[in-house]
């Protein structure tokens, strides 16, 4: 077993990572327990629904987890080789960056007003790389040409461009030091349909062109069967189900998993009836003891009120959950 | 949706009580220690005007005059000394509480209910209704505070009513742009349209979303109004346009005291504590109930 | 002929800008019929929803007609408009900012109710507003708390209180999931399934969602830059798309399953600026089959029984 860990090149390796937020109506357990690991190269897609610790995980692996009131606490996080736990805030706004960066949901609130996109993405460059202002403008024009926006807008202002070029300028930012790890929260929430299948292709060939790895985090299982290899789906602040889109997608074992499948419109049936995951969303602030999703679980049992291990079904497919222990137990996904 | 088809029993819903607004709010309030002295010290200075106009007489405690008690300083007999006409400073801080605490708050009532109505109407149905008014609150800015005070003090004459009626105009302006500024975000709202789409009527979405909505800035304006009404008036007082001598304004004293600030300079230092003290209490309180009334920051 | 809730003839709204003028719904014509819905479809910025607020007036249409259960209301009063009102209502995008956060739940669905005297005791109120609770799925311990203390799905349901409450014929629903995480969303879909079919119910229903509005619709019209370019029944439509923007549109749908990729179809460029548009089709810079034709705006026609289409490079795509 350890001997395979030590072949795998690993960008992320992350053990029981743990979240929460003090406040003082009481404790937020947003990341409870969550191991990571990803190849290099890789593409993890990180589903999940509002409150279930996407985005709180990805800003603690940048380590920018507003603290107070946040509190991390982790066993293991190396990122590209860097021990992120020890290390001075020097050496971690070196990284980030360079090793690891991010793009987020709103390209509107991303970009700063007053500078010229041409000089964001230089200041970023000249930031990681010792290079001369010319030479980063020059490189930031290459990176703008890069993203599909001609060099010579670079002298624009941000509120000169459209939703997706914004979108766009922000990728150009983050990939402009060539990171070992991209981190995009929601990067196309914010745009339409169209502009969405454009970002998302270019999101696609450059980490083709690049060997980037990417954790792209999302609600929307659709991107993830486009963009991704392997998905994590989270729930509670953990992950539930892990595995290739293959397991995730057409083996299916988790109840979260299921009811987030079979909540989904069907394009090509469009007379069946959803199958809404009944109850209400998750509290954080009000845990369950075991099992996040046992309260609205269709498959609840006792045991499911204890600490659910994590076990893997395949060498690649690992799930939460203790209803397998039980004979003959499956779940029903609807056929689409 | 007869009575007898599926008939809801309504105990079931009414079972679960309502917090009123107050009770939300002062629910917030007393998270905060800073608001609770601000609140304690009023609370204290209410009390202290009230127990003074029941102890002290008028004529006898406050406005006689005892030449042979002039200038004593601070003692055990007299916490505060005596002033130069030999009346107990201490007991003039404490019956003059009522005036500040009358002009304040009075001045800010009337210049609330006009710069606040109109800041409202202005706000809520903008274009040329907006124009005017804020045009007209403009021109009424552009009088410098002070000369505005004093016309006003020299047309109507010296008195308590006209002094809290000039500090009320003069702050009239800056309810009016506060309110305006608190109602455009609340205008653009959802929940506007929302209630426009379920009939309800102007002037009922006015009072009952609009202003409700914008009501923290104005709240908070309305504390800090206070302690700038008592400042103002303290300042025409000091000028010797604010209530007529011998009345203990704390501005008067501090007029009078300042004639002797070298020799005797607790004549000055105590009504000038009371106003700070007043003053602080009050803007402390505004910050409270800003914090309190936001109910977002409830979770 | 059949039974037509809602007719909306040659529909324009303009906005003067200080560039020019906006058309932000330019010249929309549809029907909608009694206990269906009507999808509308397209992008940010193509007059989705300003179509629907237009049809409420809650926008003052620039011109058309607009025909409401057999009477013309674009040129009601005010306060004929507010009782015309009752028949019609909207449920909005987003439950946070739709809400009057210092209103309890049960103040904020009597509003209507007490807005419009429909009641005239607090006790006849009160037991309406715990019925239309139940209707929705709200429970009755939710009845004094505020909107900030429940979460989106819940906002939602209060929003479809209200609409209720006045007991209306036609509801525009202008993206009422989209602000839903999936697995409320669907709960929220199929609450506005039972009240339809519960209350004879006709919608419309805006969205950008295309897989939603093709499980929620009867019928799909597309907008484009403030026209409509494509409108057929949604099986029709998803099964035989002819405008190519609705092409682009249908393929840029991430389907969640693996499988064979179908073909993305891109469309370059972005939407083009709606102030001052030429006289010409308004795909016309981001169509991969424009040519000369296009240099007119093409009119909405009737290629099969109910599908209807304006393009007119049809022949040659």
């Amino acid at each position: 077993m350890s001997q395979t860990e030590n072949t795998k090149d690993l960008v992320l390796d992350l053990k029981n990572l743990q979240v929460r937020f003090e406040t003082e109506d009481g404790i937020c357990y947003a990341v409870n327990g969550l191991d990571l690991e990803i190849e290099r190269g890789k593409a993890l897609g990180l589903v999940g629904e509002t409150g279930a610790g996407k985005t709180t995980t990805a800003l603690s692996l940048l380590r920018l987890v507003p603290d107070p009131p946040g509190v991390v606490e982790c066993e293991k996080m190396v990122i590209n080789g860097h021990d992120m736990l020890n290390i001075s805030i020097k050496e971690l706004e070196k990284i980030r960056g360079k090793d690891i960066s991010m793009i987020f949901q709103d390209p509107m609130t991303a970009l700063n007003p007053v500078f010229t996109v041409g000089d964001q993405i230089a200041e970023s460059i000249m930031l990681h790389e010792d290079v001369s202002m010319a030479d980063a403008q020059r490189k930031a024009i290459d990176m703008l040409e890069l993203v599909g926006i001609p060099g010579e807008r670079a002298g624009e202002y941000p509120h000169e461009f459209s939703g997706g070029m914004k979108q766009r300028v922000v990728i150009a930012i983050a990939l402009a030091c060539h990171p070992q790890l991209l981190i995009a929260d929601e990067p196309t929430t914010a745009l339409d349909v169209t502009i969405q299948a454009q970002v998302l292709d270019l999101m696609r060939n450059l980490r083709q062109q690049y060997q980037t790895s990417l954790i792209m985090i999302t609600h929307d299982l659709g991107i993830v069967a486009e963009v991704c290899d392997d998905v994590a789906v989270m729930y509670g602040g953990n992950i539930v189900e892990q595995g290739t889109l293959e397991d995730v997608f057409n083996h299916t074992m988790h109840p979260y998993t299921e009811g987030l499948f079979n909540s989904l419109p069907n394009i090509n049936d469009r007379k069946a009836k959803l199958t809404p995951i009944r109850g209400l969303m998750l509290d954080p602030m009000d845990m369950p003891p075991g099992c996040p999703f046992a309260p609205r679980c269709p498959y609840y049992d006792e045991k499911c009120d204890l600490p659910q291990e994590k076990k893997y079904v395949t060498e690649t497919h690992a799930i939460r959950c203790c209803a397998y222990e039980r004979p003959g137990f499956h779940i029903e996904r609807k056929e689409r | 949706m007869e009575e007898n088809t599926n008939r809801i029993s309504l105990d079931e819903y009414k079972k679960y009580k309502k917090r009123s607004l107050a009770a939300d709010v002062w629910h917030n309030y007393k998270k905060s220690p800073s608001a609770m002295v601000g609140l304690i010290l009023i609370v204290i200075i209410i009390v202290l005007a009230i127990a003074a106009q029941l102890i002290y007489d008028y004529e006898v405690d406050i406005v006689q005059q005892d030449l042979s008690q002039r200038f004593i300083a601070p003692n055990t007999e007299h916490l505060f000394g005596t002033d130069q006409y030999g009346r107990d400073v201490l007991t003039r801080v404490l019956y003059g509480a009522k005036y500040s605490l009358a002009v304040g708050i009075v001045s800010v009532a009337i210049s609330c209910a006009i710069g606040a109505t109109l800041g409202l109407i202005a706000g809520y149905y903008g274009g040329v209704i907006e124009n005017v008014i804020m045009r007209f609150c403009d021109i009424f800015m552009g009088i410098p505070s002070v000369l505005l005070g004093i016309a006003i003090m020299s047309a109507f004459g010296q008195s308590l009513i006209v002094l809290m009626l000039a500090v009320g105009l003069v702050y009239m302006s800056a309810f009016a742009r506060t309110a305006r500024s608190a109602v455009l975000p609340v205008r653009d709202q959802e929940y506007i349209e929302a209630a426009k789409v379920a009939g309800v009527s102007d002037l009922k979405i006015i009072f009952s979303h609009v202003l409700p909505n914008s009501l923290s800035p104005i709240i908070v304006q309305v504390t800090m109004g206070v302690a700038n009404g008592i400042l103002t008036a303290s300042f025409l007082s000091f000028l010797g346009l604010g209530v007529p001598v011998p009345a203990p304004e704390w501005g008067a004293m501090l007029s009078s005291g300042r004639q002797y600030i070298r020799d005797y300079s607790y004549l000055t230092n105590f009504p000038g504590l009371a106003i700070m003290i007043t003053v602080l209490a009050f803007n402390l309180m505004g910050d409270g109930l800003r914090d309190a009334l936001d109910p977002k920051l409830k979770q | 002929m059949a039974d037509n809730i809602l007719e909306v003839r040659n529909l324009k709204k303009y906005f003067k800008t200080k560039r020019g003028i906006l058309q932000a719904v330019d010249d929309v014509s549809f029907t909608l019929e009694r206990g269906k819905t009507l999808g509308l479809v397209g992008e940010s910025g193509c007059g989705k929803s300003t179509t629907g607020r237009s049809i409420l007036r809650l926008i003052e249409p620039t011109a058309g007609e607009i025909v409401f259960d057999g009477k013309h209301i674009q040129n009601l009063s005010r306060s004929q408009m507010r009782h015309v009102r009752k028949d019609m209502q909207l449920i909005f995008q987003d439950p946070y900012s739709s809400l009057d956060p210092r209103k309890t739940v049960s103040q904020l669905i009597a509003e209507p109710i007490v807005a419009n005297k429909l009641m005239k005791t607090k006790a006849e109120v009160d037991v309406r507003v715990a019925e239309l609770m139940s209707t929705v799925g709200l429970a009755p311990r939710l009845f004094n708390t505020y909107p900030h203390e429940l979460d989106g799905g819940r906002r939602q349901r209060i929003g479809i209180a209200r609409a209720l409450a006045m007991k209306p014929q036609f509801i525009v629903c202008d993206e009422p999931v989209s602000a839903l995480d999936v697995s409320i969303q669907a709960q929220i879909l199929n609450l506005l399934k039972e009240l339809q079919e519960q209350f004879h119910l006709s919608y419309i229903f805006i969205t950008h969602d295309l897989s939603v509005v093709n499980h929620f619709s009867d019928d799909i019209a597309v907008m484009y830059l403030g026209k409509i370019v494509e409108k057929a029944p949604s099986e029709e439509l998803f099964a035989n798309p002819l405008h190519p923007y609705t092409k682009a549109l249908l393929s840029a749908i991430p389907i969640p399953e693996l499988g064979e990729k179908r073909e993305r179809i891109i469309i370059k460029g972005e939407i083009t600026s709606p102030i001052n548009m030429p006289d010409e089709c308004r795909f016309f810079k981001r169509c991969n089959y424009a040519c000369d034709k296009c240099k007119s705006i093409p009119p909405l026609e009737e290629v099969s029984p109910g599908h209807f289409v304006a393009c007119a490079c049809l022949d040659s795509i």
